[in-house]
């Protein structure tokens, strides 16, 4: 290598080059530790902003502050291309398995039983949550009694019109007061970005057991794992209390 | 790129070093092989980055696009392959120098700093070696960054091998940097477009002369090998090559 160098004079300009200082090196040395630094204060920057932002937005008409990261409100996931849609014509709700009377409920059928109005922090698994927001609906609880639930029960599972996404629940969970199908949010109809007309509404665990496009209700006798529950996430997903995660109850 | 006969008959009597050079060259050689490859792939992957980001992202796109397993797949294992081409392109003695002259600064870098900060674009008062002084910080912040993104993203991928504080701090880094990487990238994107010429550099691996000597008056190119003898510049360029290396190890 060495006996390769050439004159001294014909590599001047360029040797400026090679003999300055390595800022270059603490440049990039410099950005890992601010990003080191970044991850250990996170949770005291994190609330800062996230108050911040949360007041920036009540005040700001663009909306651009909800694309900012902690900016604040709902997040769209959706696991397939695209998702047909339903309306009250076209929605159908099927409870179906280990019960003594199947059924299928219309939009319309839906909304003549008595409703249930909730209103609870969403917290998504992925680290958002959007505080105090009302949900409204009938009660799981309702629709498996009017089925008759056969004494092998153990669990419910739920499908989707999307066509691939699944959840499930154990039956004593399925039986609790805070989960419903859901047809309002926000004092709203359900859109079908918020998986309108009709979704599951699980209030005590994280937002992916709210499974979107609700179509069929099938009493299963042990629980199989959903869509998300296959690829790795916890089943028995109770908010600050599962998938890792200490976050404040929801319910 | 042409140049005027006159220009390129003064240039290669100044600057050439050696006089018997054909007078006809008007192309020098400033990227190899390797520095082009390492560069379009990493642009690509890059770009596979950014984009699945945003369809993760964005409301709107996340809307339009869906199929959230198969983004998130291609997120990640981009992401993975990020660092790779450079860590390959390791092996070509071309890149490390090149490497070597991004991390060496000297006083003219400082000059160079201080003339953008003034927003003043007088070619006379930014003068720089083979890389200016905004390509040097460039190159090292987005390395480093890209390196935080990928420790973050792993963090958030394998979420089972460390404490959950962790994660939700990891993603606040991995959210906030993403957005910064973006604008950061649009920039050097942006600066490419309105530079014709130094995007002939990354795609053919010759500028022209002329403006080598306005943009970068203190490289001292090889002659493009098309216009150039045989055997002598490879050998140039590596005994070139050499020096750098060997100047960021004897500079301490």
């Amino acid at each position: 290598m060495n006996s390769e160098q050439p004159p001294e004079e014909a590599e001047a300009p360029d040797g400026t080059d090679a003999r300055g200082k390595p800022v270059g090196r603490r440049v990039l040395l410099g950005t890992l530790g601010l990003g080191a630094l970044g991850v250990v204060t996170a949770p005291t920057l994190q609330r800062g902003l996230e108050s911040f932002l949360a007041g920036a937005s009540g005040k700001d008409p663009t909306g651009l502050t909800g694309l900012l990261p902690n900016g604040g409100g709902f997040r769209y996931y959706s696991v397939t291309s695209s998702v047909p849609r339903k309306n009250a014509d076209t929605y159908r709700l099927s409870v179906d398995g280990l019960v003594d009377r199947p059924a299928t409920y219309t939009l319309a059928e839906l909304k003549a039983l008595p409703q249930t109005r909730m209103v609870r922090d969403v917290q998504c698994v992925t680290g958002w949550r959007v505080p105090r927001t009302p949900f409204e609906g009938v009660r799981l609880s309702r629709l498996l009694d009017a089925a008759g639930v056969r004494p092998a029960a153990g669990a419910v599972r739920f499908t989707c019109f999307d066509g691939a996404y699944s959840e499930s629940l154990t039956l004593d969970q399925a039986r609790r007061a805070d989960v419903l199908v859901a047809l309002r949010m926000r004092d709203e109809d359900l859109g079908h970005a918020h998986g309108g007309p009709a979704r599951l509404y699980v209030a005590p665990m994280y937002f992916y057991k709210s499974a979107k496009w609700l179509s069929g209700i099938t009493v299963t006798e042990d629980v199989e794992p959903g869509y998300w529950e296959e690829r790795g996430y916890d089943v028995d997903a109770w908010v600050g209390r599962s998938n890792g995660r200490d976050d404040d109850p929801t319910s | 790129m042409t140049s005027t006969p006159g220009s390129a008959g003064r240039t290669d009597a100044t600057m050439t070093p050696r006089a018997d050079a054909p007078p006809a060259t008007t192309a020098v050689r400033r990227f190899g092989p390797a520095q082009r490859w390492v560069h379009r792939t990493t642009a690509a992957l890059m770009g596979v980055c950014v984009a699945t980001a945003a369809c993760l992202y964005v409301p709107q796109l996340a809307q339009l696009v869906g199929r959230r397993a198969l983004v998130v797949t291609l997120h990640e294992w981009s992401g993975l392959a990020l660092p790779l081409p450079v860590l390959a392109g390791l092996l070509s003695r071309a890149l490390r120098a090149d490497l070597g002259r991004l991390n060496r600064f000297g006083p003219h870098d400082r000059t160079w700093l201080r003339a953008a900060l003034r927003r003043d674009r007088r070619p006379a008062s930014r003068p720089a070696g083979k890389f200016n002084a905004g390509q040097k910080l460039y190159a090292a912040w987005i390395a480093g960054a890209t390196l935080v993104m990928l420790g973050t993203g792993l963090l958030m991928w394998f979420t089972h091998l460390t404490p959950l504080v962790w994660r939700t701090s990891a993603t606040f880094v991995h959210d906030w940097l993403a957005l910064t990487i973006g604008i950061v990238l649009a920039g050097h994107i942006g600066m490419a477009l309105a530079d014709p010429e130094a995007r002939r550099g990354l795609r053919t691996g010759s500028v022209g002369r002329e403006w080598a000597e306005r943009e970068h008056p203190l490289w001292r190119p090889v002659p493009s090998p098309h216009t150039d003898g045989p055997a002598r510049s490879p050998s140039t360029g590596s005994g070139r090559a050499s020096s750098a290396v060997s100047g960021s190890g004897t500079a301490k």
